[in-house]
């Protein structure tokens, strides 16, 4: 079983450029990591043998909300800043676990997809871009999930309003 | 049944056409099998031996060419309301619409902040009985589909309703 | 000179007597045989987690309740325990077995609507109307409680809404004592049934790599002969205090983890949770349900991630919170919908028939699959 703080060294001295740093935060510590080398960390999380994390618990898409926020057309929105996931990995044969976190911009959020490697990140990953308009690249089949493939906005986006009417039907109460 | 009713020997019966035809749509009530979230396990409940929908001649049926009610249990999302609408369409006449459950009556839980939720299913097809609840008991679903045979029990052939 | 075929795409609609809920299935066929299982879900989405950023801590819990309506129980129990690990509360220790108690005879009512609307799909019609008569009880257990038969508003953070009524542990241990036999009837009835064999054996068999890389967890898992449970491998509450096996597949009619064994998983996993239920009410001490419950919930900044074993799987919560009594974001981890990414996997190259027994024995919750 292994601490947060050894495996973010173990992590930091294989790949220097994509792992940033261990943030110390209350309950669950997490690493930062880039974007667009979270596959191949991924893939050495998985594979190493000190290491061997082969269950991707949850996927989750945040929206970090801290750009500018403006008003176009009267709505508030945000702009700039960026968008986040968070991965949290357990080793069912090692008993230890971790948390990781990438941030994208928000105007261009592209992240490298891992569900070649965890195939529970599939569906996940479909889910945070339905909801957030996070792209995940090399993802086999990225489309919306849960919403209508019309749906118009990704609603848990913090800035994000209702529209009036869909297909002829009051949406608002 | 009618204030001819049992005056003559036991082999005749005598009424009126539309009591007739009441009386045989109201015993036989077959609902189409559509349960939509957690007001669907009560639904199923009261289909169970306890509470029996059976001894009302309420069957379900997996086809809606062969229903005649459809008792929409649960919350109605927009991805779903095109469908129901289709549903709806594609049963005979005569045909009733029984709104179970909070969330098809008006929104439910999901009135203030549901993007993907409609605010109840009357804004897409025209409903007879409402049942409160979240969820109702299987006792007011009973009673609801009571207040039904009551309003199937007024009907008459010649005028049409709704 | 061979003859010439085409593929032939089916749409098990959203409206279908037995895809347990709003599920749409588009089957890609040649002949009988199934090429391709791509399911489309998203009829049940009832915006839980917008709701979740605009109410406060405890204004959520009836929400919780309704995900997985079939085990309300434990949906409130793992918001409870995600949200007292991020204030750091301590619980009084009646608490604690008050809510055992609770999730376990939770676990009963929902193996049964399980077992019983498998056999209702398979075709045997008498298992359900036995397996809901049993239902009937526990609920009755659940109404004297808290007053609600379904979703019941009981398990807050920080302690109970109200304290066990006074009859309640005579009931619960009548309940014991009459729910024994309607197991070995259920065997009778189901498990040892020659038709359901045939249907169910060497039918949607999941080796256990493809397991774990899927992230399957529950009795799929187990069915599949791993030995994992959140109850033992990563204990929450007080269920290190109970002496309990859990159950694996083995392959006995068939290979392990076919369809068989994920439901004689279920069933063995009842007896067991009958075992924790008298245990628990043996080692029951007093003390006060409410006194915990703190005003006002206002966690510093941060974030957690944890998890129980609800009866479809493992169901974590991963709660971020900002300082404020709202929290910033909640997403949930259902069971039943990393379950569902596995239907194209399983139901390669069988019949139409096939699928709605491996459907059955995946045991999906369309509330907890949308959210």
């Amino acid at each position: 079983m292994k601490s947060a703080e050894e495996i973010f060294n173990l992590l930091k001295e294989k790949y220097n450029d994509g792992v940033k740093e261990l943030v110390k935060q209350p309950i669950d510590a997490y690493i930062t990591c880039d974007p667009l080398l979270i596959n191949v960390i991924s893939l050495f999380l998985m594979t190493h043998e000190d290491l061997l994390f082969d269950n991707l618990m949850i996927l989750s898409g945040v929206d970090d909300a801290n750009g500018k926020t403006v008003l176009v057309d009267g709505l508030k929105t945000i702009e700039g800043g960026t968008l986040s996931v968070y991965y949290h990995l357990e080793s069912t044969k090692l008993r230890h676990k971790i948390v990781l976190r990438v941030s994208a911009p928000r105007e261009n959020p592209e992240v490298e997809s891992v569900s070649l490697i965890w195939h529970s990140a599939d569906w996940h990953e479909r889910e945070a871009f339905d909801l957030f308009g996070i792209k995940f690249l090399n993802h086999p089949d990225l489309r919306r999930i849960l919403m209508p493939d019309d749906w118009e906005g990704h609603p848990l986006r913090k800035d994000y309003a209702n529209p009036e009417f869909y297909l002829g039907i009051k949406v608002p109460y | 049944m009618g204030i001819l009713d049992k005056q003559f020997d036991d082999n005749f019966i005598v009424t009126s056409v539309d009591d007739l035809f009441n009386w045989a749509r109201l015993s036989s009530l077959w609902q189409l099998g559509f349960g939509l979230a957690c007001c669907a396990i009560e639904m199923m409940a009261t289909s169970a031996s306890h509470y029996d929908f059976d001894r009302f001649g309420v069957i379900p049926r997996p086809s809606p060419r062969q229903a005649d009610i459809i008792i929409i249990s649960g919350t109605v999302t927009f991805k779903m309301a095109i469908r129901i609408k289709r549903l709806y369409e594609q049963m005979p006449d005569p045909k009733y619409i029984i709104s179970m459950g909070s969330c098809s009556n008006c929104g439910g839980p999901y009135w203030e902040h549901g993007y993907h939720v409609v605010k109840g299913i009357d804004r897409v097809i025209p409903v007879d009985v409402y049942v409160p609840g979240c969820p109702p008991r299987p006792e007011a679903l009973l009673e609801g589909l009571l207040k039904l045979q009551e309003k199937v029990r007024n009907e008459s052939i010649v005028k049409k309703t709704a | 000179m061979a003859i010439k075929t085409e593929e032939m795409v089916l749409n098990m609609g959203p409206q279908h007597p037995s895809t347990h809920g709003v599920l749409r299935l588009e089957l890609v066929l040649e002949g009988e045989i199934i090429q391709k299982v791509t399911p489309h879900i998203g009829y049940l989405h009832r915006c839980f987690e917008k709701h979740c950023e605009a109410m406060t801590y405890p204004q959520i819990v009836p929400y919780t309740d309704r995900m997985d309506y079939l085990a309300a129980m434990g949906n409130e129990f793992g918001y409870a325990v995600a949200v007292e690990k991020l204030l750091g509360l301590e619980l009084p220790p009646r608490v604690e077995y008050i809510r055992v108690i609770m999730a376990e005879l939770q676990r009963i009512a929902s193996h049964l609507v399980a077992i019983g609307t498998y056999g209702a799909d398979i075709g045997a019609m008498t298992p359900f109307l036995f397996a809901f008569r049993d239902r009937e009880v526990v609920l009755n257990l659940f109404e004297i409680t808290c007053g609600a038969r379904m979703l019941y508003n009981y398990i807050w953070p920080g302690g109970l809404s109200h304290d066990l009524h006074p009859d309640f542990v005579r009931l619960a241990r009548e309940f014991c004592v009459y729910f024994k036999p309607k197991i070995v009837e259920m065997n009778n009835l189901l498990s040892t049934n020659r038709i359901f064999i045939e249907r169910t054996a060497n039918v949607g068999v999941l080796p256990l790599e493809t397991a774990i890389n899927y992230g399957i967890t529950g009795p799929m898992l187990r069915g599949s002969g791993f030995k994992w449970d959140i109850r033992k491998d990563d204990p929450y509450s007080v269920y290190d205090k109970f002496d309990f096996d859990i159950p694996v597949g083995t392959g006995k009619h068939g290979t392990v983890g076919d369809c068989w064994d994920r439901y004689d998983v279920r069933i063995r996993e009842m007896e067991e949770s009958v075992k924790i239920i008298e245990q628990a009410l043996d080692q029951l001490p007093e003390g006060n349900v409410t006194s915990a419950i703190p005003k006002r919930i206002k966690p510093v900044v941060g974030s957690v991630y944890a998890r129980v074993e609800n009866p479809r799987g493992e169901l974590g919560y991963f709660i971020m919170s900002n300082g404020t009594t709202s929290p910033y974001r909640i997403k949930v981890r259902g069971p039943s919908f990393v379950n569902l990414g596995i239907m194209d996997v399983l139901c390669k190259n069988h019949m139409v028939a096939d699928v709605i027994a491996i459907l059955g024995s995946v045991d999906i919750v369309l509330g907890e699959v949308d959210r």
